[in-house]
């Protein structure tokens, strides 16, 4: 029955065989879960987000459990741009799945000199996150003020010769202003939401779980604000959004792409279920079948509101 | 290579008023597991985090885990029942390498349950140094004296063995064994800064199992992190849980 369904979907010209991409920081660079079933499955890869410098990240402990979500913050450990271009991408060249490097800069420039690089490496899209709240230089500012989201995205766009898509952070008032101010500098796509800013306390010990204090949420908790926000995103821009938050099944998938989605990211739920993109791909694919339509980027959209 | 596998659970008894022991079925899994490895738990649909546990025996294919009941993912465990299956991943990790000649396990608490496997499969008799809170905490002590050639007790209230903390007896064995070649050592980090500082007064190499919280399991996610001596951080779930103890960076 499934099999009939075109799965296949074009977010910003790069053409992918299905809609379900990892979201980067969740997946690696895709060796992990590569003992589990060919890579080539999903549609596309988010890498751990990359810095031009290597990183250590933050000191832990760097996750607490919470309803039905985590927060993390693991301050974007990484081995550098370079690193992983010369260890990392030549291996995920060897897949069939589009490889799109995620990027975080402490100045605008540094987001330019990435994405000459990456560009030149030939990763088929780059995602930059101007949203990640765990670093203290650069990241949230970014994300928050529409000029300084503009101005990274102008940067970026200035020495990319692949698709630029920027990750929006959900910890702003209006998330609209902000998608708008990204597609006027250029942006190719969007992709959100990232973690929400949140907090848990051990009551024992009266100390934070997270060594930095905060971290970002996600997992299933975080889904409605996802789709709410996709909806709202996807109405005020015409660039295509990549839509991502607490997916764990077809279902809420289907519920990002109706929203206005193109594609859709799996992340946290990976840790509880390393099959969990495949099941979503496949879950996905019965829903649009069920429905009797022949192709999944039919859905995109298609939400009657009242 | 680690899998994902229902296993069935063959046994499951409460070894003290803490400590919880299941046999699993596991199949492949269990015939791939190395002495120092974990698995990953899923605990219930309400949680989202497996939970790592170490492998305590692989005999064929079954599979025994020990665990402390410490939260609501433990606890779900602990009330399961013969005949339920497990969704389990595994085994993960980077476990004990024996050396060439005798070894001294060492455990703390929950840490000992993984020093039975590492006992047990030891290409020499080893000699074991086992600490707990109390004799009312005490586990597996049995397995260990049929397995060891020795085994030192030690006690943080005196109702077992000597009274003080694992290190202690470790430098009693380390004095009595002079033969000993390594020290595998898994317990709080407090424990192990000790025992390895022991071992160090009798230059024997020391590897030590660290916890972290985790998520993943399998080295994607990189929360568990784990500060060596270079100012790098390495990942418990992968370039461990076993370290080289003079690879660890000891004081926060």
């Amino acid at each position: 029955m499934t099999n009939k369904v075109d799965m296949s979907v074009t977010l910003a010209g790069m053409i992918m065989k299905n809609p379900v991409v990892v979201a980067s920081g969740t997946f690696g660079f895709g060796r992990e879960y590569g003992q589990f079933y060919p890579i080539d499955e999903l549609g596309g890869i988010c890498v751990k987000g990359l810095t031009l410098y290597r990183r250590e990240g933050n000191p832990p402990p760097r996750i607490a459990e919470t309803p039905m979500g985590i927060l993390n913050s693991v301050g974007l450990q990484n081995p550098g741009v370079d690193g992983f271009i010369a260890h990392e991408l030549p291996e995920l060249k060897k897949h069939d799945v589009r490889v799109i490097a995620n990027i975080s800069g402490n100045t605008p420039e540094e987001y330019g000199i990435m994405c000459a690089k990456l560009s030149e490496a030939e990763v088929d899209m780059i995602e930059v996150n101007i949203s990640c709240p765990n670093v203290k230089a650069g990241g949230l500012q970014y994300g928050v003020v529409p000029a300084m989201a503009a101005e990274v995205t102008a940067e970026a766009k200035k020495h990319a010769s692949v698709p630029v898509m920027v990750k929006l952070s959900p910890n702003v008032t209006d998330i609209t202003e902000i998608a708008r101010a990204v597609e006027d500098a250029g942006a190719d796509a969007v992709s959100l939401i990232n973690t929400l800013r949140g907090m848990r306390i051990d009551v024992k010990t009266h100390r934070p779980i997270l060594h930095m204090n905060t971290g970002g949420l996600s997992g299933p908790a975080v889904l409605p604000v996802a789709v709410r926000m996709v909806w709202e995103v996807a109405n005020a821009v015409k660039i295509p959004v990549l839509g991502m938050g607490g997916v764990a099944k077809g279902e809420d998938a289907a519920q990002l792409m109706l929203a206005g989605a193109t594609a859709v990211a799996v992340g946290t739920a990976c840790f509880a279920d390393p099959y969990a993109p495949i099941k979503v791909r496949d879950g996905l694919a019965e829903i649009v079948a069920q429905q009797g339509s022949a192709k999944v980027s039919a859905l995109t959209g298609k939400v009657i509101p009242w | 290579m680690a899998i994902q596998k229902l296993c069935k659970i063959s046994s499951i008894e409460k070894l003290n008023a803490d400590a919880v022991s299941i046999w699993l079925e596991a199949g492949e899994l269990a015939r791939a597991a190395q002495v120092g490895q974990f698995v990953n738990i899923k605990c219930g649909k309400g949680l989202l985090l497996r939970r790592p546990i170490s492998i305590c025996r692989a005999e064929g294919t079954r599979l025994n885990i020990v665990f402390e009941v410490r939260g609501e993912g433990t606890a779900w465990l602990a009330q399961r029942t013969v005949g339920e299956k497990l969704d389990v991943l595994g085994p993960l990790g980077h476990g004990f390498t024996y050396p060439d000649g005798k070894v001294l396990v060492v455990g703390g608490g929950i840490g000992v349950p993984p020093m039975l496997n590492t006992a047990q499969k030891a290409p020499k008799r080893a000699v074991a140094c086992l600490g707990f809170r109390g004799a009312d905490k005490a586990m597996l002590l049995d397995e260990f004296n049929a397995c060891c050639e020795q085994v030192y007790l030690a006690s943080d209230d005196g109702t077992l063995g000597v009274h003080g903390f694992v290190a202690g007896v470790v430098d009693t064995a380390l004095s009595e064994h002079p033969e000993v070649k390594a020290v595998l050592a898994c317990g709080p980090k407090i424990m192990l800064k000790t025992v390895y500082a022991a071992a160090q007064k009798h230059n024997v190499p020391c590897q030590v199992s660290m916890e972290e919280r985790m998520g993943c399991g399998i080295g994607a996610c990189l929360v568990c992190a784990c500060a060596n001596n270079k100012g790098e951080y390495k990942h418990v779930c992968k370039d461990g849980p076993v370290f080289d103890a003079s690879e660890v960076k000891w004081d926060d």
